[in-house]
């Protein structure tokens, strides 16, 4: 394990260049790239909108500016989750060459999958920044939280990442089960909705370990509060276990990949 | 440490032929069915097969060890073995220093990046540091002889340009241990010659390379031992030229029909008797004796060498020289002696006879292999022939003041 990490970080310019090589393509024509990392955060921002707007009619509540911004806080990174793992999934396939013939860290594939998303996440966010700042909706000291809750996402990625990969090579039906699950993943998820519509029934829907982390970026965006941090330690701890669990799994099961490719 | 690059000790390899459960579709059912009924997980254990069997070599530092053998051998999945793409199911092997693989050379490149920026995504892929490509930036670009393009996106380079740009990122890693796999059949001539030039500059630069080729001449060109493999065994190993002989002499032989008249002995031999390995330059003679199981008319016989390659370089025949046609009777034989001065250059060549009537174009007993010779040669020559060079003048000339202040 712990040489099997310091491999990893001596294969570090890899793992960057692996990145710079998916992102580069990705945004070879520059307005193209753009728009790809904004579109599916605005299709799933307008669709949490909708949905809170009928929800606003039947209740006959007002929608409040804060929901909408609540709403749109919690769309950008559920369009990294979704992207990066379903990127991920196909990372060793679409590498097949390079997994056959050439011995490094076969794990940089997923875990640069979900750092190029991450670029993406990043151009979607500064976007975002701008409709918060058009919406004012200002700021307080636990916006510290962002980047604890965000990095605490992209572990959770990486991990969940690494033991779909391996697991795609060894089985085909892999991806299309995960892609069912990413489709239908958002409505098990906190981001149309408030965790609070639920009352006390929303604390299962926090088990989801994604629940706490985006429900945690928007009460500390939105609603100036800090997240609750013992739901947060759960988030953290089932991260912190995938990503140990995926990088022992996809390191016992990469002797086997140029065989099973 | 120790003066052994590299070691393998009694390696196994064994694969599954035909699909086994891939589909988690397919595995739970199978899995119910075996925890429900106790039925077999998996029958796909008994359609295995070893793709290899007990091989166990080594090689010294600063060694060139060349391995041969049929398709399906197991000569790619030892060096996936060695390089540690796969692993071994059972068995121990030992790498000292950097291991660098030369197995497809242009497997890292992306097609929409430019040749620029794939030298830097390849060499980081075969384990350089981003600051070393840098400092040999120069240095590959010039050895792939393509800086015209290298602002180009791959996709629009021919398949010779991609090749090239490949090796040349390769050719620039420096390991300790090189596994070259049959990289030498992409290019064009000269690029070829350039490749084994670097490769035998690695080698003298006290690099361990393995080398793993079906061009026999390359493999006596650079490495001076040689295993061969044969179907997942380890048949040979042992000094290039003795091993490349068991190798073509494993070739299947048209088999003998009832043809009117056929050769019933070739022989090579040198002043002193038979002999297969010659210097560059050196004087042979060809036995040849044809016997004959009905009357036959107007016989010659032809002899020519080909290289590895197939391609013949010598041709000639016993009309060609003068000689009248022979007529056997039946079980009657001819023989004839040629002499040959063998001005090819280093290499192996496969001496081939046939017995041919001219007149009607009629081949009677052909024998693409009848004989394997060997040529060594110690003069600084390379290429297919030796036209023994001499250096007879050699002067610098001092650029001349008159010329300056003119």
């Amino acid at each position: 394990m712990k040489e099997e990490l310091e491999e990893l970080y001596r294969y570090r310019e890899l793992l960057y260049m692996i990145t710079y090589r998916d992102i580069k393509v990705r945004y070879k024509q520059s307005i193209m790239g753009f728009l790809w990392a904004i579109l599916m955060p605005i299709l799933i921002v307008m669709s949490g909108v909708m949905v809170r707007y009928a929800y606003a009619m039947v209740s006959h509540a007002p929608l409040k500016t804060a929901d909408i911004a609540s709403v749109a806080i919690k769309s950008v990174p559920w369009a990294f989750i979704v992207s990066s793992i379903r990127f991920t999934c196909q990372s060793l396939f679409g590498n097949r060459d390079l997994v056959v013939k050439i011995y490094f860290p076969k794990e940089i594939f997923p875990l640069a999958a979900v750092l190029a998303c991450l670029f993406d996440f990043v151009v979607a966010s500064s976007a975002l920044l701008i409709l918060l700042f058009l919406i004012k909706i200002g700021w307080s000291i636990y916006l510290l939280w962002v980047p604890v809750l965000v990095a605490t996402i992209v572990l959770l990625c990486m991990g969940i990442g690494m033991i779909v990969s391996a697991a795609s090579l060894f089985f085909r039906d892999v991806k299309y089960i995960v892609e069912i699950f990413l489709t239908f993943g958002i409505f098990f998820t906190p981001v149309f909705f408030d965790i609070r519509m639920f009352g006390d029934r929303g604390k299962w829907l926090m088990l989801n370990p994604f629940a706490p982390l985006l429900d945690g970026l928007s009460t500390c965006i939105a609603h100036h509060e800090s997240p609750d941090v013992q739901w947060y330690l759960y988030s953290l701890v089932f991260s912190l276990t995938s990503f140990l669990v995926g990088f022992v799994l996809f390191k016992h099961l990469e002797p086997a990949f140029a065989e099973s490719i | 440490m120790s003066d052994v690059a590299l070691r393998m000790e009694h390696i196994y390899k064994k694969f599954r032929k035909g699909e086994t459960y891939n589909s988690l579709r397919d595995l739970l059912p199978a899995l119910t069915g075996k925890m429900f009924r106790g039925q077999e997980l998996d029958a796909g254990d008994r359609r295995e097969f070893w793709a290899l069997q007990d091989i166990s070599f080594e090689v010294k530092r600063g060694e060139a060890l060349g391995i041969i053998g049929h398709n399906g051998a197991g000569k790619s999945t030892a060096l996936k073995i060695l390089s540690r793409i796969m692993k071994p199911t059972k068995g121990c092997m030992i790498v000292n220093g950097r291991l660098s693989a030369l197995i497809e050379v242009a497997a890292g490149f992306h097609p929409d990046l430019t040749g620029m920026e794939n030298i830097f995504l390849h060499g980081t892929i075969l384990g350089m540091s981003k600051r070393e490509i840098q400092s040999k930036l120069d240095q590959i670009v010039a050895f792939s002889g393509i800086e015209e393009f290298i602002d180009t996106p791959v996709k629009r380079y021919s398949s010779g340009m991609f090749a090239r740009l490949g090796f040349s990122v390769a050719a620039h890693v420096d390991p300790e241990v090189l596994i070259v796999d049959e990289v030498l059949s992409v290019g064009d001539y000269v690029f070829q010659q350039r490749c084994m030039e670097r490769i035998q500059a690695v080698i003298r630069a006290g690099t361990t390379v393995l080398f793993v080729s079906h061009n026999l001449k390359a493999v006596t060109e650079i490495c001076p031992r040689t295993m061969l493999l044969e179907h997942g065994k380890v048949l040979a190993i042992d000094q290039t030229d003795v091993v490349a002989r068991r190798y073509l002499g494993e070739l299947p032989e048209a088999p003998e029909e009832n043809k009117p008249v056929y050769v019933s002995k070739v022989r090579v031999r040198d002043r002193a008797g038979e002999q297969s390995t010659f210097e560059s330059g050196q004087t042979a003679w060809v036995d040849i004796e044809i016997t004959a199981r009905e009357a036959v008319d107007k016989l010659a016989v032809v002899i020519w060498f080909t290289d590895d390659a197939q391609y013949t370089i010598f041709n000639t025949s016993t009309e060609r020289l003068g000689f009248a046609p022979v007529s056997l009777k039946a079980g009657g034989t001819y023989r004839c002696t040629f002499e040959l001065c063998l001005n090819m250059a280093h290499g192996t060549f496969q001496l081939a006879t046939d017995i041919f009537r001219y007149d009607n174009q009629r081949s009677y007993d052909r024998h693409n292999r009848a004989a394997t010779i060997f040529i060594g040669s110690s003069m600084a020559v390379r290429g297919a022939v030796n036209c023994f060079p001499k250096l007879i003048d050699s002067e610098t000339i001092a650029s001349s003041t008159e010329f300056c202040e003119v």
